[in-house]
């Protein structure tokens, strides 16, 4: 037993050092060497396979995401196409779709490595290699995870993935109307220049600017109101006084439950400045009709009114769940303290009911940053502002970018502005993420 | 204590069922405009009259002889049927994959979804246009069905984990002594376990389709294969407002179901959301 055990110190890690050496060198070779020959062939077949009918295609693809086409559109004099000419947005995505296989590729190339180094590192210790039958029934048995998560993944790459990577892409090139939309345009790579115009242009800088005010003015006010009209409603329920508390609950729940789509199209309809019933009650009354659409403050004005409708259910839900989790005791050692309702309430109630919606008011605050839907619905970001471009005075960023892309092909800036986006949300979100700890959660450490 | 047993407690009465009564009529009334406006003869946007003059059911008629509503309806439900068991799947199985195995890559994959979750999902419009038109997928409804698919799973994955995670690991550990595979594990031991959070899962992806607005817009582009966020929306956008009443149709056939729905799943929903918030 000892002789052994001096044996295999005095060798090392042979076989595991040559074979993860092999199969670097080329798929397979390793595992040949290993002694397994059936999974060695495979691998080298694999890579065969690749080198002999991915390698050209790979070089043009990478050749087109670097120059993004070379050959522009060309027309006769009537018109006619003469020459087709590249396509490149077409050529950037196949670009990345081929550095994205790369990768994958790259991925097997280590797990074969790593496999090499695995069985090199057993038969180091004494250990017979397994045959392919074994090695097939091991593969099912450890696999099962990667098998499970297959689908997923490939979902993952093509919706969300490589989406993102051209959406980010995008903004280093000049990819927008009027001059420069494949396939009768070349699109260039332009480096900064997209980041830098929406400084220095007054009509990018300005509506940057004031989008992004109003933006963050909105996120705060939809974020608080409905929090504190939630809070409100929650206690209010929770009186002793209020009979048929489940009744109330679900009638003022019914905001939330009705599909915001349609209550969003409702309101259109309700604040509408000529047809609408508002103006006409207020009409009724003797009162002035009130430019809901047409004046930029009564029009964000009746965004918030209507956001509240909308937002302040979800946080009276949650408010009054976790009003019902309070200890009674709490209540009654207080009183016997002496504390009056109103002390209880402050030091019992109220930081119990921070403490647990708190980290929710981050993520609603980042929701309400992007609630495309409750801007584009209701308004579509109107009144007109003249000193924008391309944005209402409600736009929010989001919407914005929505029109950029959609209405006016301005892809280049609409990605600029996105990119941004994805900052100021990311930032929220570590941060959250930090405070709530999953990250030290015993099984993120392997 | 009885309620108005003293002064103060009845006056705090008086003015709390006030201002309940209040709210409720806020609450109700854009609801009840539309119940109104759907069944009341006329095509106007206002009328004097809170009470409805009359019942008729015309605007349905017209709803489903003028417009293409109906086929909307079924576009919309498929979708979301289609939705619901596509993405339920593939989110279980990815977090039950991240949950209950420990294999080389998985910590870098959490991590990656976890950010991916972070983005915005409309960074790829373009891309996932430019896609579906290469693929022919554009303007079809399963092109709509993927995008969603794909963009749900970072989200309900790590939440699904989440659930899975704080299940008792002894139950699997004694099905796997006695000799149970992966699959009859992850059926007869972890589904029934998880049945609150699939429920949320399954209903949240069922629900999306209907709400969504800036996809189906981008994906679909024939009324033939709007779904009803599209098709209500152009209907209230367009110029006359003659077809007031035909929308309000069309939304309390929509706003019937999902809001029954809704209430139905309500503890469900509430207890997604809050695992949700917590993860992260």
């Amino acid at each position: 037993m000892r002789t052994v055990r001096v044996v295999v110190n005095l060798n090392g890690k042979v076989h595991a050092r040559t074979g993860a050496l092999l199969s670097l060198l080329f798929m397979g070779l390793g595992q040949i060497y290993n002694r397994q020959f059936v999974k060695g062939i495979l691998y080298a077949l694999l890579e065969l396979y690749v080198l002999i009918f991915w390698t050209k295609p790979f070089l043009e693809a990478m050749h087109g995401l670097i120059t993004l086409g070379e050959t522009p559109q060309q027309r006769n004099a009537r018109g006619a196409i003469v020459v087709q000419g590249d396509h490149s947005i077409i050529l950037m995505i196949t670009g990345i779709i081929f550095f994205l296989l790369l990768v994958i590729f790259l991925a097997v190339y280590a797990i074969n490595v790593r496999d090499a180094w695995k069985v090199g590192k057993g038969r180091d210790e004494g250990r017979k290699p397994r045959n392919f039958a074994q090695s097939v029934a091991h593969a099912w048995e450890q696999g099962f995870a990667y098998i499970l998560l297959t689908p997923a993944f490939v979902f993952v790459l093509f919706t969300i993935v490589l989406p993102l990577i051209f959406g980010i892409l995008i903004a280093f090139t000049n990819y927008s109307g009027p001059n420069h939309l494949p396939p009768k345009n070349l699109v260039d790579w332009v480096g900064f220049e997209t980041f830098t115009s929406l400084i220095r242009f007054r009509a990018w800088s300005n509506t940057f600017v004031g989008v992004l005010i109003w933006t963050i003015v909105w996120a705060t006010l939809a974020t608080f109101t409905t929090y504190f009209v939630g809070l409100f409603y929650a206690l209010l329920l929770n009186h002793r006084a209020v009979k048929f508390k489940k009744f109330w609950r679900t009638l003022f729940i019914l905001p939330w439950a009705v599909p915001g789509i349609i209550s969003l199209l409702i309101f259109r309809n309700l604040f509408n400045g000529e047809f609408g019933p508002i103006n006409q009650y207020l009409k009724l009354m003797g009162l002035a009709p009130i430019p809901w659409f047409s004046d930029p403050f009564w029009a964000k004005f009746a965004i918030v009114m209507v956001n509240l409708w909308f937002g302040f259910p979800y946080w009276m839900a949650l408010m009054s769940g976790v009003l019902t989790n309070i200890d009674r005791e709490l209540y009654e050692a207080a009183e016997i303290d002496g504390a009056n309702g109103f002390q209880r309430f402050r030091s019992i109630t109220l930081p119990l009911i921070l403490f647990s919606t708190s980290p929710l008011l981050i993520m609603s605050f980042a929701h309400n940053f992007n609630n495309f839907n409750m801007i584009y619905l209701f308004t579509s970001g109107g009144p007109a502002n003249p000193s924008y471009s391309y944005a209402g005075s409600t736009d929010i960023l989001i919407s914005w970018i929505y029109k950029l892309t959609l209405e006016q092909n301005k892809f280049n800036m609409a990605s600029v502005v996105s990119i941004f986006i994805f900052i100021v949300v990311a930032s929220f979100s570590i941060w959250n993420f930090r405070r709530t700890r999953a990250f030290k959660e015993e099984d993120m450490i392997q | 204590m009885q309620a108005g047993s003293r002064p103060g407690d009845r006056l705090a009465a008086i003015v709390i069922y006030l201002i309940l009564i209040l709210t409720a009529i806020v609450v109700i009334y854009p609801l009840y405009w539309v119940v109104l406006g759907a069944l009341n003869p006329g095509s106007s946007l206002f009328r004097t009259s809170i009470l409805p003059t009359g019942l008729t059911l015309d605007h349905f008629r017209e709803l489903f002889t003028e417009t293409d509503y109906l086929l909307w309806y079924r576009n919309t439900l498929f979708v979301a049927v289609m939705n619901m068991i596509l993405s339920t799947v593939l989110v279980v199985t990815a977090a039950y994959a991240f949950s209950q195995f420990r294999f080389p890559g998985r910590r870098q994959t959490l991590m990656a979804m976890l950010v991916l979750q972070i983005f915005p999902s409309f960074m790829g419009m373009i891309a996932i246009y430019i896609l579906l038109l290469q693929l022919n997928l554009l303007d079809n409804l399963w092109g709509l069905i993927l995008v969603y698919a794909g963009g749900s799973i970072p989200y309900g994955a790590w939440l699904v984990k989440g659930y899975f995670d704080a299940q008792p690991r002894s139950l699997v550990e004694a099905a796997k002594i006695d000799g149970a595979s992966n699959f009859t594990i992850f059926r007869k031991v972890m589904m029934p376990l998880s049945v609150p959070i699939l429920t949320f899962v399954a209903v949240n992806n069922f629900i999306g389709p209907w709400m969504d607005f800036i996809f189906a817009r981008l994906v679909l582009r024939s009324s033939s294969k709007y779904t009803l966020a599209i098709g209500l929306f152009n209907m209230v956008t367009g110029r006359s407002n003659t077809d007031f009443t035909k929308f309000a149709a069309g939304a309390l056939l929509v706003a019937i179901p999902v809001t029954l729905l809704f209430l139905l799943l309500q503890k469900y929903i509430i207890e997604g959301l809050k695992a949700g918030a917590n993860k992260g």
